[in-house]
This record gives structure tokens, C-alpha cells and sequence, in this order.
């Protein structure tokens, strides 16, 4: 745990002798599980034959998750600070958690997928391989993948379980690289459009390397400031009056924008778009899902304990951010015909109506945001595992011109993806209905009436598009050489049965995973 | 449906105004109520999703789910009986749907006296009908589908029955409009079947309509739907009158859409265009006695609105006759009774609209006429079959001999309509007629006549239907290319009409001597009072006796003693009466002229207003966003240097505006 002790170096400086601080390790097991998993992985990948590979890394990945997820559920009543206080387990963070965990479990299942085409994966079977080189039409049909995926989605996994938990803005730090590192990878694995998949991950790492080091500067600016970076000690400092708060406001402005750019809040969204679209269909849906939830949850811990006391000078901003993410991301997505490309706009314009939640600066945008985090993510795997399943001999089928009548062809799967689609759109009767309910009724509840009302405008814009692709499977003729519906893609069924269920679940009996997040936003978070 | 139910004890309704709608929290048998529901829904959901592969045993899975269903009502039945008399209305949380503040919307069922009566009708005669369909449907291509729908209608109507707030209600309302609607268009390769199912889909519409504006009436004025806090608010004065009565009139409404009462009764002699046992178990036992259950539930608000009773008087009044009338002038079997139906749903109206005299006497009819009706139309079916899908009376004749059994119990639901002693219409209709005179006034004297009067009607035509099917001579022969061959019908079909036959002696009796029935509804809705009898009853039942003696001998004189033409002689032939009531006491051309023609010129113009004004609005709005949306578009070049450039922009503005938001 070296990055602990560095952490302590950095917390504990202004005193003399440096002690080592307890650890419970039976609260952080979960953590610890996942890193030890990704270890486990790469030992896997250095030790174990290829094919074997191919079997032994998913199973251990599943197992893994699992296993750390049954560890969040036993440490459900768990509310402490640990490590030198730079790690904070209590409700939000283990609702968080156990989602990222459950999200992983899920993209597990996608990743896993051999049988999309007759090559198998959906991930590159060398990454290595110059695109457009004599060596990559064959690597194409190689029965070989990077199996490497499954170590570096544990690292991310972990990682994101740490941002989420970190009480301690440099711990923080260290976490969002954990997470993001092995995320840049990863949008570079996709089989099929290699060069588009590599120039999404370069993208990506150039962007988001951009964004830490917004984040990292307005770390020091806030250490100038309150002379610490644990959370709890810099609003006792910005409480206290008398000094110019400069470096306070720089530091809020400047971890925002890093935050912001993770959830793809607008004008820090732009990347989302290339690198949704570029990334293999698996790596997209975890990204969309579990990332959301790690970035929403940090934001929200930073917002709300170390900023709390500041909401009156920030909110009026985030209104701002709010506004503009949830326009962008409806109004963009309308012209979208790039089926991926939409979703990430819809994506977008999530993170804005997400942002409308924490707008409210209460109890209740908290436990509405937790709640919509779940919801959403179930939705947009389902949805992202629906589109890896529509294919040509090009690969998938991902223009939206070429999904016309795909519910003449398929009718299950299109019925699935249209009852998906009005999810996001937030119909009754499924999860996106209730969930944009809790957190529009936590704004209202918060006096951001307003923002509200511009919620649901982008709402109805939103509906636009999503209704559209509806209206294209159903109402459309099939073009004749049309896109195949891959069959029996166990995995892949699996992930969409699960996601679709939850989804009509959550829209007709809400009410336990409302009473859990409420549960675990009452007690709030930990200082 | 979560299995793990929390049972809470509900708030009472309005305990400051004497507690008085109180509910008590599940325990026990009652908390498996949802079981109930859930049964039947659990069939339809693997006949439905099962497909093809459930097709060789669809039919048991379904007949296993309602009887299943029948079980449980039947053992929370007799815990319900068991309980203290005062403490029989038990509401068992479900699961809180959407929970929002002041916003409560909870599922929860109610088991109480009249839900519990209910309960036993709707499972226990839709068991039989069940069985009687597995006869009935066996050369039925569609036959597990058909079994599908039934066990959804049983879900269905048990959910509007047993909830515990008009939310709950409505949903099941909407449900048993949805389930009646698939069955009616069961066979919808005819024409006839698919434009009946519209009708009926049509003006349920209507009806619909007022039911749910009801409902937010109640939840404008009350703040909540549950029958609890409703009926407290009712009872303790705290709505006008004014509201009270439009709630109820809206009620009404719906009631009307549902049970096929004037003016929305059209609707109901056309959905025969289903199976038979669907025209037995949803268009004459039980969904269309929906709006008398829902009157009789909402007894709190009607109690406080003479008018809005005196409106149900007059329906169930006008409807009772327009039912009989248009009874007598139909050849076609089914029709007959379907308008028989009609005419005594509207007797039950009547009771129900006399107030607490009348809730308990509405709902022994609706009982009685649960088991007799059902068993009429499955007689009838029993008939159809054997004459090779025939329905028109004029070709049957003299089948007594050749079916015994559909003779004996159809015979016997056949006296229990005409009311003749003791069988089970003759104490249920007496009474609703004793009980109209003893309402006083002129009007008491109007409406006991009326009923008076339909009962020698309802006589006429049952006799008439009788005699033209069973007895003279056959009007129909065994060669030709209309050859039939009449024979009783197999087991399946034939112990459900015995059984239902049985009920039909027996129930009206059971419920009116010695005010067995009243008694137990009591709690639900009101003491019955004393009678003040204009009329001593005694003298009422012979009057009904002689005047239904009256219709049978007219009947038995025309039809019997005389030939049945086998071809309905021409309207010229006929007195102009019988030319209206062939056609329906021209309901359809009313509907025709005042509503459908309007109503298609409306149409036009707001497809126009719609096309012209709204699209065009929408239109240019869409233009608009897509166009912003063109434009924004362009922001996205692809290049990293412009996204980290617009980046730049965005923490520049963040960063900013902070700064000023300190300052100001």
C-alpha cells in the first residue's frame, strides 16, 4: 500500500515522526478483492496458455466481482473513516460501489461474448498490429483476443471503488488515474475499424490527461488555500473566515472541470461522442454505466462535504453546466446517424439531468442521484449490448439507416431496444420514468424549479430521438441486404435479459432500491 | 409483484369524524390475498409467453389457475366469516408505487364483505366456465390464447374488486375493458367480431372518461384515492355537495360505460360477437356488473347526493325497459339474453339507486343473476354447438328430447329470471320491486310500476325464447346442405351448467330469507333501515306473480299453441313497436347522428387544425432544433486541438463565473 503511505506523507506532513496508520481491512476487503484480482489477472495473463486464457480470465474476472460485491452487501451498515481518515466508508460510497461492481459484472458478460461473429470476440485479438498491414485482415478472424481486457477493467473497476471512497482529495487523484488509464486502453481494443477505435483511445488519453491536470491544479490551488487536501479539514477552512478565499474559488472551479469532463458534462464533453463510437460495443457500456457512477460520486462527495458550506457561490454555476450538458446532448443527438454516436449524446444530455439532481444541494438530490445512476446504467448496458448484437459481415451494424425494419426481422430484440429506448426517454412504467422523477422532485424540493423546466423541455427534445429510432424498426421497410441478428450470444442475452428487467422492475416497484439509497443518503456522508 | 409484502396498518379515514371508514391491517390467511390476483395472472403469463409449447396443455394450466384462485378466495373467504362482524373489512398493503411527499400512490387490496362476495362469484363461476371452455373451445385453433385471456379477465376483475383505492380500481377497470376487448374480437378473421370489439372499446371509452375525472375530483378535493380517506371525507361532510355529486354523476358514468346502461348500453348485445363462454362469464356474470360494484362501493358518496341517485333510478328505471322491449324482437338467441341482461342489470341499478334499502338487494340480484345468466348463455352455447354454430331461434324447435341436460338447466335458469317461486329471481327481483314501491311518493309508485311491468316483459321473452328453442316443432331438419345434428354436449360442458343451475335454485333464497345477504353487507353499506311499505309486500309479490304469469301465458299462447314462423316475418307485418326494437330502439342511429357524424366532422377539422396548425408549429420547432443541432454539430470536428480548445473556453467560464458569483 505504498500509495497509502504517500497519502499519510502528504496528510500528516505537519508532524514530525510519520506513524503508520491503522487499517480495518475487513472495510476496504471489497477493494481489496478487486485489486487483487487484477494482479491475479495479469499473473493469469503471463502464466496460463491463450486459449485457457480466453476461459480462465472472464471467470475469474466474474468471480471476482462478485465476490467483492457480496463484500459491500455485508458491509452495508458500515459508516467509519479509515486509513488516516483518506478513505471514507459509508452509505454513498457503498451503494456506489456495489453498482460499479454490479456494472462490471455485467460488462464482464459482454466482453465475454465469442460468439458475435465467427472470429468470436468483439475485442482485438492483437493490438499491436498495424491497422491497414498484411498482418491485420487475418488478425480479424483470429479465434485469439486481448485477454489482457479483463486485468485492466479490474483496475479500473478498482479504481473507480476508490474514487468514490477517497476521502482525501490526492487519494482522489491517484484513484481517477486508476481509473482512467486502463479506460485509455481499453477504447483502443475494438476488432472491427481498428483506426478509429485507436484514434478514440488516443483521444481520449490526450483529453483526459488534459483534464487531470485541471483536476491536479486546482488540487494545489485548494491545498494553497486550506493547507490540506482531506476533505473534511477544507470546509472547516472554508468556513472559517478572514482570508482571500481566491484559491478556494479557483481550486472549486478547476476540480469541477475535471469532474465534469469524467461525467461528460458540456462544454467538457466532446470526447464522449468519438470515443463511445470508437471503443469495442463492451468497453462502451461499461464505460457509459460504470464510469458515470464513479465520476457522480466523487463529484458529489467533493461538492457536498468539502464545498458544502460554498453551495450558495457554486450552484448557480452548475445550473449553468446543467443547462448547456442537458441542450448539447438532446439537441446534438437529434442529427446523430450513428446509432452509437446517439446514445452518447443521450448519454450527455443523462449527465445534465443527473447534474439537475445535485442542483437541489439536498438529501434527497443525493438519494435521487444514486438512484438514477442505477437506473440509467442498467438501461444504457442493455441498450449498448443490443447494439453489439446487430451486424453486417462489416461488423456492427451501427448506422441508423441500416436498423430500418429491425423489428420486422427481429421482433423480440427490437421490442427490447424500443422498451430500452423509452426508458432513456423516460416513460412510465420503467426506470428512467422513476428516476428522473426522484431527482427532478429532489430540484423542485431544492428550489431549482427552473432547471427543472429546462429538464423537461431537453426531455421532450429528447424523447425526439429516441421515439424516432422506434418508429424506424417498426414503421420501415427492411432494406434487403439488412443486418443479421447474431444468434444464440448466450452472454450477450444474459446482459440484456438483466438490464431489461431491472429496468421494468425499477418502473413498477421502485420502492426498495428507493428506501436503499435512501437509506444510505440519510446518513450521508462521512467526514 | 413483490412476494415479501409489508403489511402496514393504514391511517383510519378521518378518524375525527367518528372513525368512520376503518380498515384493519392483514394478518394471516389475508395476507396471501394477493394471491388471488396473482394466480391467474401467473397463467396468463405462461400461456402468453409459453406460446406454441403450452398449446397441448394451455387449458389445464389455465382451469388450474382459477380454480386455484377459487381455493384461496374460498379459504379467505371463510376466515372472513370467521372474524368479529365489525371487524371484516381487512386491506393489506402491497407496495408503495410511487411515494413521492404529498404524491401517494400505493397498491394495496381490500378484502371486506362486498369484495369478499365478489371474490367467490367472479373465481367461482369463472372456474366453471373455465371447464365449460375446455368442452367448448377443443376445435378451437386458438384455444390456449383464449384460455390466456380468460385467466388475465380473472386477474383483472379480481384486482378492480379487491383494491383498496379507486388507483387500483381503475387500473383493474381498465384491464377487464382491455381483456373484454380481446375476447370480443377472439375471432377477429369476422368482420363483425372485430367492429364489435371497437364498439365495445368505443364506448367504455366514454365511460372511462368519467371514472377517471372522478377520480381526480377526489384527489383535487380529498388529496388522496383510497377508499379510506375518501369515504371518511364523505361521510363526514367534508366535500360540498356540489362536488359530491358531480364525483358521483362521473361515477355514474363509468358505472353506465361498463355495465351497458342507457345511454351507453349499445355496445353490450354486440360483443356476443365473442365466444360463448365469454358472452356467459365477462358480458353477463361479471364485468358488466362492474358499475353496480362500484356503486355499491361508493355507497358513502351516493348516500350524500339524492340527486345523483335519482339519476341512477332513472337509468336503471329506462334501462330495464329499453332491455326487455328490444328482448322480445330479436330472433337471435344470444342477443336476447345479452338485452336481458342489460334489462336486469338495470333492475340492479334501480336497487342501488334507492340507497341503503336497495345496496344490498342490487347486489343479491347481481349475485343471483351471476349464476343464472351464466348458466342461460352457456345453455345457449350448449345449444349453438349442437346446431352447428346456429343462432337464430327460428331454426331450433323441439330440442328437448335430444339435449335433456340443457333442457332441465337451462329450464331452471329460465324460472329463476322469470321469478317464478322459489327459485332464486323471484326473492331477489321481488324484493327490488317491493322496495321501489316502499320508496314513497309518486316516483315510488313510477318505478315500482316499471319494474312491475319489466318483470311481465322479461317474462314474455324468456318464455318466448324458451319455447322457440326447446319446445313445437323443429324448424330445422337433418339432410340437406343445412343439415344439423342436435346432441348433447360432452361432460366438460354439460356439470358446469348443472352446477350453475344448482345456484340458480338455490342462491336467491339463500341471500334474501332472513336477510342473510343484508345483514353482511351492513358494515360496507349501511343498515338497511325500516320500510316504510306503500304497498304490503305481500300484495307486491302477487302483483309480480300475475303480471309474470301474465307475460309467460302471452308467450306460451303465441308461441307455443301457435307455429314459429322459421323466417322472421317483415317489418310491414309488424307493429311499428317491434320494428324499433329491432332496431334497438334505434340506439344506433342516435348514437349515429348525435355523436358519430359530429363526431367524424370534429375529426376532420382537428385532423386538419392537427396537420395544418400543431404540425406545422412542431414542425417549424423540430426545423428549428435540427437546425441548431446542424449547426452545433459542426463544433464537433474531431480534432483534439478544438475539444481541448473548447475545454480551455469551458474552465475559463467556470473559473469565471465562480470568481463573479464570489464577487457579486
Amino acid at each position: 500500500m505504498s500509495a497509502t503511505e504517500s497519502l499519510v506523507l502528504a496528510a500528516g506532513s505537519s508532524g514530525g515522526s510519520i506513524q503508520v496508520p491503522p487499517v480495518e481491512y475487513s472495510s476496504i476487503s471489497p477493494l481489496l478483492i478487486v485489486f487483487g484480482l487484477a494482479f491475479v489477472g495479469i499473473l493469469v495473463e503471463a502464466f496460463v496458455s491463450a486459449p485457457a486464457r480466453r476461459v480462465v480470465q472472464p471467470v475469474l474476472a466474474f468471480l471476482g466481482f462478485a465476490a467483492a460485491f457480496v463484500g459491500t452487501v455485508l458491509l452495508h451498515a458500515r459508516r467509519d473513516t479509515l486509513v488516516a481518515d483518506a478513505l471514507a466508508i459509508d452509505g454513498p460510497t457503498l451503494f456506489m460501489q456495489g453498482t460499479i461492481l454490479l456494472f462490471g459484472l455485467l460488462a464482464v458478460l459482454l466482453v465475454a461474448e465469442r460468439r458475435l461473429e465467427s472470429s468470436g470476440s468483439a475485442l482485438v485479438a492483437s493490438a499491436a498490429v498495424t491497422p491497414g498491414s498484411a498482418g491485420s485482415t487475418a488478425m480479424q478472424t483470429s479465434r485469439h483476443m486481448q485477454t489482457e481486457a479483463y486485468p485492466l477493467m479490474a483496475f479500473s473497476v478498482a479504481g473507480m471503488m476508490l474514487f468514490v471512497a477517497a476521502n482525501n482529495l490526492l487519494l482522489m487523484f491517484v484513484a481517477l488515474e486508476i481509473l482512467s488509464l486502463p479506460l485509455y486502453l481499453l477504447a483502443g481494443l475494438a476488432r472491427r475499424r481498428r483506426l478509429l477505435s485507436q484514434e478514440a483511445a488516443m483521444k481520449y488519453f490526450l483529453l483526459g490527461a488534459f483534464s487531470s491536470a485541471f483536476f491536479l491544479y486546482g488540487l494545489a490551488f485548494i491545498y494553497g488555500y486550506a493547507g490540506s487536501v482531506q476533505l473534511g479539514e477544507i470546509a472547516d477552512a472554508a468556513a472559517t473566515a478572514g482570508k482571500s478565499d481566491t484559491f478556494l474559488y479557483l481550486g472549486v472551479g478547476l476540480l469541477g472541470v475535471g469532474f465534469f469532463f469524467k461525467i461528460g458534462a458540456a462544454p467538457f464533453h466532446s470526447w464522449t461522442p468519438d470515443v463511445y463510437q470508437g471503443s469495442p460495443t463492451p468497453v462502451t457500456a461499461f464505460m457509459a454505466a460504470a464510469t458515470k457512477v464513479a465520476a457522480f460520486g466523487a463529484l458529489l462527495r467533493v461538492f457536498y462535504v468539502a464545498f458544502g458550506g460554498l453551495r450558495w457561490d457554486w450552484r448557480p454555476v452548475l445550473w449553468g453546466v446543467a443547462i448547456l450538458t442537458m441542450v448539447v446532448g438532446a439537441v446534438l443527438a437529434l442529427t446523430q446517424r450513428d446509432i452509437k454516436r446517439m446514445l452518447a449524446y443521450s448519454a450527455i444530455a443523462h449527465a445534465g439531468f443527473l447534474l439537475v439532481g445535485m442542483a437541489g444541494t439536498n438529501a434527497d438530490g443525493l438519494s435521487g442521484s444514486m438512484f438514477y445512476l442505477v437506473t440509467y446504467g442498467f438501461t444504457t448496458i442493455a441498450a449498448f449490448a443490443v447494439v453489439s448484437l446487430v451486424r453486417t459481415g462489416e461488423g456492427e451494424a451501427s448506422d441508423l439507416s441500416q436498423w430500418q425494419g429491425l423489428g420486422r426481422t427481429s421482433p423480440v430484440l427490437a421490442g427490447i431496444f424500443a422498451f430500452l429506448l423509452l426508458a432513456l426517454a423516460g416513460i412510465p412504467l420503467t426506470s428512467g420514468f422513476t428516476g428522473k422523477f426522484a431527482v427532478f422532485q429532489a430540484a423542485i424540493s431544492g428550489d431549482a424549479t427552473p432547471l427543472v423546466v429546462v429538464a423537461l423541455v431537453c426531455s421532450a427534445i429528447a424523447a425526439f430521438f429516441y421515439v424516432r429510432v422506434i418508429v424506424l424498426m417498426f414503421f420501415s421497410e427492411p432494406p434487403t441486404d439488412g443486418p443479421v441478428v447474431v444468434t444464440r450470444p448466450s452472454l450477450t442475452y444474459a446482459a440484456v435479459g438483466v438490464g431489461a428487467a431491472v429496468t421494468l422492475l425499477l418502473g413498477v416497484v421502485p420502492q426498495p432500491l428507493l428506501d436503499l439509497a435512501n437509506t444510505a443518503a440519510t446518513s450521508g456522508f462521512v467526514r | 409483484m413483490t412476494p415479501g409484502l409489508a403489511t402496514t396498518v393504514l391511517a383510519a379515514g378521518a378518524p375525527e369524524h367518528g372513525g368512520a371508514v376503518h380498515y384493519t391491517a392483514a394478518s394471516g390467511v389475508f395476507e396471501l390475498s394477493w394471491l388471488l390476483i396473482v394466480l391467474p395472472l401467473a397463467g396468463a403469463a405462461v400461456l402468453l409467453l409459453g406460446g406454441k409449447r403450452t398449446d397441448r396443455f394451455g387449458h389445464w394450466v389455465g382451469t388450474l389457475a382459477a380454480a386455484a384462485s377459487f381455493v384461496v378466495g374460498l379459504v379467505i373467504f371463510i376466515a372472513l366469516v370467521g372474524r368479529d362482524s365489525s371487524d371484516r373489512a381487512v386491506s393489506s398493503h402491497l407496495f408503495a408505487w410511487m411515494p413521492v411527499n404529498s404524491f401517494q400512490v400505493d397498491v394495496g387490496l381490500l378484502v371486506d364483505q362486498l369484495s369478499g362476495v365478489f371474490v367467490l362469484l367472479i373465481t367461482g363461476v369463472g372456474t366453471l366456465i373455465h371447464v365449460y371452455s375446455i368442452g367448448y373451445m377443443a376445435h378451437d385453433p386458438g384455444r390456449r390464447r383464449f384460455f390466456a385471456y380468460m385467466n388475465l379477465f380473472l386477474a383483472s376483475m379480481l384486482l378492480l374488486v379487491l383494491g383498496n383505492n379507486f388507483l387500483v380500481l381503475y387500473a383493474g377497470w381498465e384491464l377487464v375493458g382491455l381483456s373484454s376487448y380481446l375476447l370480443i374480437k377472439f375471432w377477429e378473421y369476422r368482420p363483425a367480431a372485430a367492429t364489435a370489439a371497437n364498439k365495445a372499446f368505443y364506448m367504455n371509452r366514454v365511460g372511462d372518461v368519467g371514472l377517471a375525472l372522478a377520480i381526480m375530483f377526489m384527489f383535487a378535493t380529498v388529496g388522496s384515492t383510497n377508499y379510506e380517506d375518501v369515504f371518511g371525507a364523505a361521510a363526514g361532510d367534508m366535500i360540498g355537495y356540489g362536488t359530491i355529486t358531480a364525483v358521483a354523476l362521473l361515477l355514474l358514468l363509468g358505472a353506465c360505460g361498463k355495465s351497458g346502461q342507457f345511454p351507453l348500453q349499445a355496445w353490450l348485445p354486440d360483443a356476443m360477437e365473442g365466444p360463448t363462454p365469454i358472452s356467459a362469464l365477462i358480458h353477463a356474470a361479471t364485468m358488466v356488473t362492474a358499475g353496480v360494484y362500484l356503486i355499491a362501493r361508493c355507497a358513502p358518496i351516493f348516500n350524500e347526493t339524492q340527486a345523483a341517485r335519482t339519476v341512477v333510478l332513472i337509468i336503471g328505471a329506462v334501462t330495464l325497459l329499453i332491455g326487455c322491449v328490444i328482448g322480445c324482437a330479436y330472433d337471435d338467441i344470444k342477443k336476447v339474453l345479452a338485452y336481458s341482461t342489460v334489462s336486469q342489470i338495470g333492475y340492479m341499478f334501480l336497487a342501488v339507486g334507492l340507497g341503503p334499502a336497495g345496496y344490498a338487494l342490487g347486489i343479491a340480484h347481481l349475485l343471483a343473476h351471476g349464476f343464472f345468466k351464466a348458466g342461460l348463455f352457456l345453455g345457449s352455447g350448449s345449444v349453438i354447438h349442437a346446431m352447428n354454430d346456429e343462432q337464430d331461434m327460428r331454426r331450433y324447435g323441439g330440442l328437448r328430447r335430444l339435449m335433456p341436460v340443457t333442457w332441465v338447466t337451462f329450464g331452471l335458469g329460465y324460472l329463476a329470471i322469470i321469478g317464478l317461486p322459489p327459485f332464486s329471481g323471484f326473492f331477489t327481483k321481488d324484493k327490488i320491486i317491493e322496495t321501489a314501491f316502499a320508496k314513497g311518493g309518486t316516483s315510488g309508485y313510477i318505478y315500482g310500476i316499471v319494474a312491475l311491468l319489466g318483470a311481465g316483459i322479461t317474462a314474455f321473452y324468456m318464455t318466448r325464447l324458451f319455447v322457440m328453442t326447446f319446445h313445437g316443432r323443429p324448424r330445422w331438419s337433418t339432410e340437406g346442405a343445412d343439415a344439423k345434428h342436435p346432441h348433447e354436449s360432452p361432460l366438460s360442458m354439460t356439470v358446469p351448467m348443472i352446477l350453475l343451475a344448482v345456484g340458480s335454485v338455490a342462491a336467491g333464497g339463500l341471500f334474501i330469507v332472513g336477510g342473510t345477504l343484508s345483514d353482511w353487507l351492513a358494515p360496507v353499506v349501511g343498515e338497511h333501515g325500516e320500510a316504510h311499505h306503500t304497498l304490503s309486500p305481500a300484495v307486491v309479490t302477487a302483483l309480480t306473480l300475475v303480471v309474470s304469469v301474465g307475460g309467460f301465458a302471452g308467450a306460451f299462447l303465441r308461441y307455443q299453441l301457435r307455429p314459429v314462423a322459421a323466417v322472421a316475418p317483415a317489418d310491414s307485418e309488424v307493429s311499428l313497436l317491434t320494428v324499433a326494437a329491432r332496431r334497438d330502439l334505434y340506439a344506433n342511429t342516435f348514437n349515429e347522428v348525435a355523436f358519430m357524424r359530429p363526431g367524424q366532422y370534429l375529426t376532420r377539422f382537428l385532423v386538419w387544425f392537427d396537420s395544418v396548425v400543431i404540425d406545422g408549429v412542431v414542425r417549424g420547432t423540430a426545423a428549428g432544433i435540427g437546425g441548431l443541432s446542424g449547426r452545433l454539430r459542426r463544433a464537433q470536428t474531431g480534432y483534439v486541438r478544438t475539444y481541448a480548445l473548447s475545454m480551455l473556453g469551458g474552465t475559463i467560464l467556470v473559473v469565471g463565473a465562480l470568481l463573479l458569483v464570489r464577487a457579486g
